[in-house]
C-alpha cells in the first residue's frame, strides 16, 4: 500500500513524516506517472491558488477528478479542503476539484494574526489539538456529507465517502489520529480492490 | 481555549509557503499577477529593491494606504518590510494585520546593534541571514522563517548562493560534531547552544529556509532549491523583467518542478528578457552587510 502526497507546493513534508511515522510508505506526486502508483492521496495544506494553478496547468487536477471518481480515498488539510471543495465562497473564478458537496470561505478566521491553536472532542477519536492557520470555513455541505467534527457551530473535520476534508492541520502536531483514520480508510479500500 | 499567535501557529504557517514563490510588488495591478501566476504570498514594497538601490537615501516601511491598497486587492498572505530594530514599524504592521514581516536588510536600519524581539509579537517574522550563526541568532529573537540575504536588487545570484552553501555546509559539520564540540561552536558562530543542538538533531534549520536576494530567471530559483531552499523570494526579478506575468508563473513552476530538467527546460523558454543584472564588485551598498 502506497499513500501520496501531492507535492506541487505546501506543508507536503509533514504529511509524508506522519505516513512514515505510521509505518505507510508515502510518495511525494508532482507528475501524473507518480499518481498512477498511489493507492490514496493526500492535498496537503499551502496556498490553494498556487496548488490549484500548478494541478491545472500540468493536468494532474484532471486526473485527479477522475480517480476521485473512481473511489481513490483523498484527504484534503486546510488549502487541501478547498482545493476538495465544489465551490468558494466570493470567489467563483478560482479552480478547484469540485469533488466535495461543501462550500468554503477563504481566511473565514481572519488574517494570520487571528491564526490559533485550540483542543477539541472529536467523535470516535477523542480529545486533539488543532492548529487552525488562515483556515477556510465550510459554510454549506450537502446531506451526503458527515461531519466528524465541529468546532464554534462550524464543520472542521467532514468525509464524504473517499473523501475526507479538514480545515486544521493535523501534520503540523505529533498526534497521528487522523492520519490513522485515512490510512485506514485506504487500507479497506486497497483490500476491497484486491 | 484558543491561543492565537502562538509559536507553533507562526512556524505553521511559514511550513505552508514551502516549494512556493514569494514576490515583491508594489501596487494592487502587480499583487493581481503575481496572485494569478501562483505566488503563496506578496511582499508589499513602495519600490521593489533594484530602485531602492537606484534611488539610495533612507529607506522606510512602505506607506499605509500602499500595503492596504495591495492587501485589499488578493486573497494571499501580504508580508511588508520593517527596518532592522524599528519596533514602532513593527506594531504598526501587526495593528494593521499585515500576515508575516520581513525585519529587512533592503531597508535602512534604525539600530546599528540590535534586532527587534520578535517573541513579543503575534505577527510572525522572517529574517535574512548569511550564515549558521546569523540564522539562529535571529531564531532566538524569534524569527519563525529565516531567507539568505543574497544582494537584493542585483539580479545576480552569486550572493544567495554562497549563504545557502554556507548555511548548508555549517548544518551538515554540527551533524558530523560530537557533543562536547556544539558549545565551542556555539561560541565562535555567536548563536545559542540549544539551538546548535536542535540543528544537530533535526539536520536543518528548526525553521523554513528560504532564497532570496539577487533571483532573476526560473534557473536561478530552481539552482536554489537544488542547494537546498525550501523556496524562494523573487524580489525585482519578475516586475523589472520584459514580460512580468509569464515570469512570475514560469517562477511557480521551476519551484516546484527544480529536480526535473526536461520540465525546466520548458518552463524556460518563453519567459521574454529577464531584468539587467549588476556585477557585485561595482556595488557602493552592500545590504547583505546590515544586521549583527
Amino acid at each position: 500500500m502506497l499513500i501520496g502526497v501531492l507535492a506541487l507546493q505546501g506543508d507536503f513534508r509533514e504529511h509524508i513524516w506522519a505516513l512514515q511515522r505510521l509505518g505507510v510508505e508515502a510518495l511525494a506526486v508532482k507528475s501524473l506517472s507518480e499518481l498512477e502508483k498511489v493507492d490514496g492521496l493526500i492535498i496537503p495544506g499551502g496556498e490553494s491558488t498556487s496548488i490549484g494553478r500548478i494541478a491545472q496547468v500540468t493536468g494532474i487536477g484532471e486526473r485527479i477528478v477522475q480517480i476521485a471518481k473512481e473511489g481513490l480515498p483523498i484527504y484534503g488539510t486546510c488549502a487541501g479542503m478547498i482545493l476538495l471543495a465544489k465551490k468558494i465562497v466570493d470567489r467563483p473564478n478560482q479552480y478547484t476539484f469540485g469533488l466535495m458537496d461543501i462550500i468554503v470561505q477563504r481566511n473565514a478566521y481572519g488574517r494570520q494574526i487571528e491564526s490559533f491553536e485550540v483542543y477539541l472532542d472529536v467523535a470516535r477519536l477523542g480529545k486533539l489539538k488543532a492548529v487552525f492557520i488562515r483556515a477556510p470555513k465550510i459554510v454549506e455541505l450537502g446531506k451526503d456529507v458527515e461531519v466528524l467534527a465541529s468546532y464554534d457551530n462550524t464543520p472542521i473535520l467532514v468525509q464524504q465517502d473517499n473523501l475526507l476534508a479538514s480545515s486544521f492541520h493535523p501534520e503540523l502536531t505529533d498526534d497521528l489520529r487522523i492520519h490513522e483514520y485515512f490510512v485506514k480508510m485506504v487500507a479497506d479500500r486497497h483490500e476491497s480492490v484486491r | 481555549m484558543i491561543e492565537k499567535g502562538t509559536w507553533l501557529v507562526k512556524k505553521g504557517f511559514a511550513e505552508m509557503f514551502k516549494g512556493g514563490v514569494i514576490m515583491d510588488v508594489t501596487n494592487a495591478e502587480q499583487a493581481k499577477i503575481a496572485e494569478e501566476a501562483g505566488a503563496v504570498a506578496v511582499m508589499a514594497l513602495e519600490r521593489v529593491p533594484a530602485d531602492i538601490r537606484k534611488a539610495g537615501g533612507v529607506a522606510r516601511m512602505a506607506s499605509i494606504a500602499k500595503i492596504k491598497e495591495i492587501m485589499d486587492a488578493v486573497s494571499i498572505p501580504v508580508m511588508a518590510k520593517v527596518r532592522i530594530g524599528h519596533i514602532a514599524e513593527a506594531r504598526i504592521l501587526e495593528a494593521l494585520g499585515v500576515d508575516f514581516i520581513d525585519e529587512s536588510e533592503v531597508l535602512t536600519p534604525a539600530d546599528d546593534r540590535f534586532h527587534i524581539n520578535k517573541h513579543e509579537f503575534k505577527v510572525p517574522f522572517v529574517c535574512g541571514a548569511r550564515d549558521l550563526g546569523e540564522a539562529l541568532r535571529r531564531i532566538a529573537e524569534g524569527a519563525a522563517m529565516i531567507r539568505t540575504k543574497g544582494e537584493a536588487g542585483t539580479g545576480n545570484v552569486v550572493e544567495a548562493v554562497k549563504h545557502m552553501r554556507r548555511v548548508m555546509d555549517e548544518i551538515r559539520r554540527v551533524q558530523t560534531m560530537a557533543d562536547e564540540e556544539l558549545v565551542s561552536y556555539a561560541k565562535e558562530i555567536g548563536a545559542p547552544v540549544e539551538l546548535v543542538r536542535e540543528v544537530k538533531r533535526l539536520g536543518r534549520l528548526p525553521v523554513v529556509n528560504f532564497a532570496a536576494g539577487g533571483i532573476a530567471t526560473p534557473a536561478d530559483a530552481a539552482l536554489m532549491m537544488m542547494l537546498g531552499a525550501d523556496g524562494v523570494f523573487v524580489g525585482s526579478g519578475i516586475f523589472k523583467s520584459k514580460e512580468p506575468a509569464k515570469m512570475a508563473r514560469a517562477m511557480v513552476l521551476a519551484v516546484t518542478y527544480w529536480n526535473d530538467p526536461e520540465m525546466l527546460l520548458k518552463i524556460s523558454e518563453d519567459i521574454g528578457e529577464p531584468m539587467p543584472g549588476l556585477e557585485i564588485g561595482t556595488l557602493e551598498v552592500h545590504m547583505q552587510e546590515r544586521g549583527w
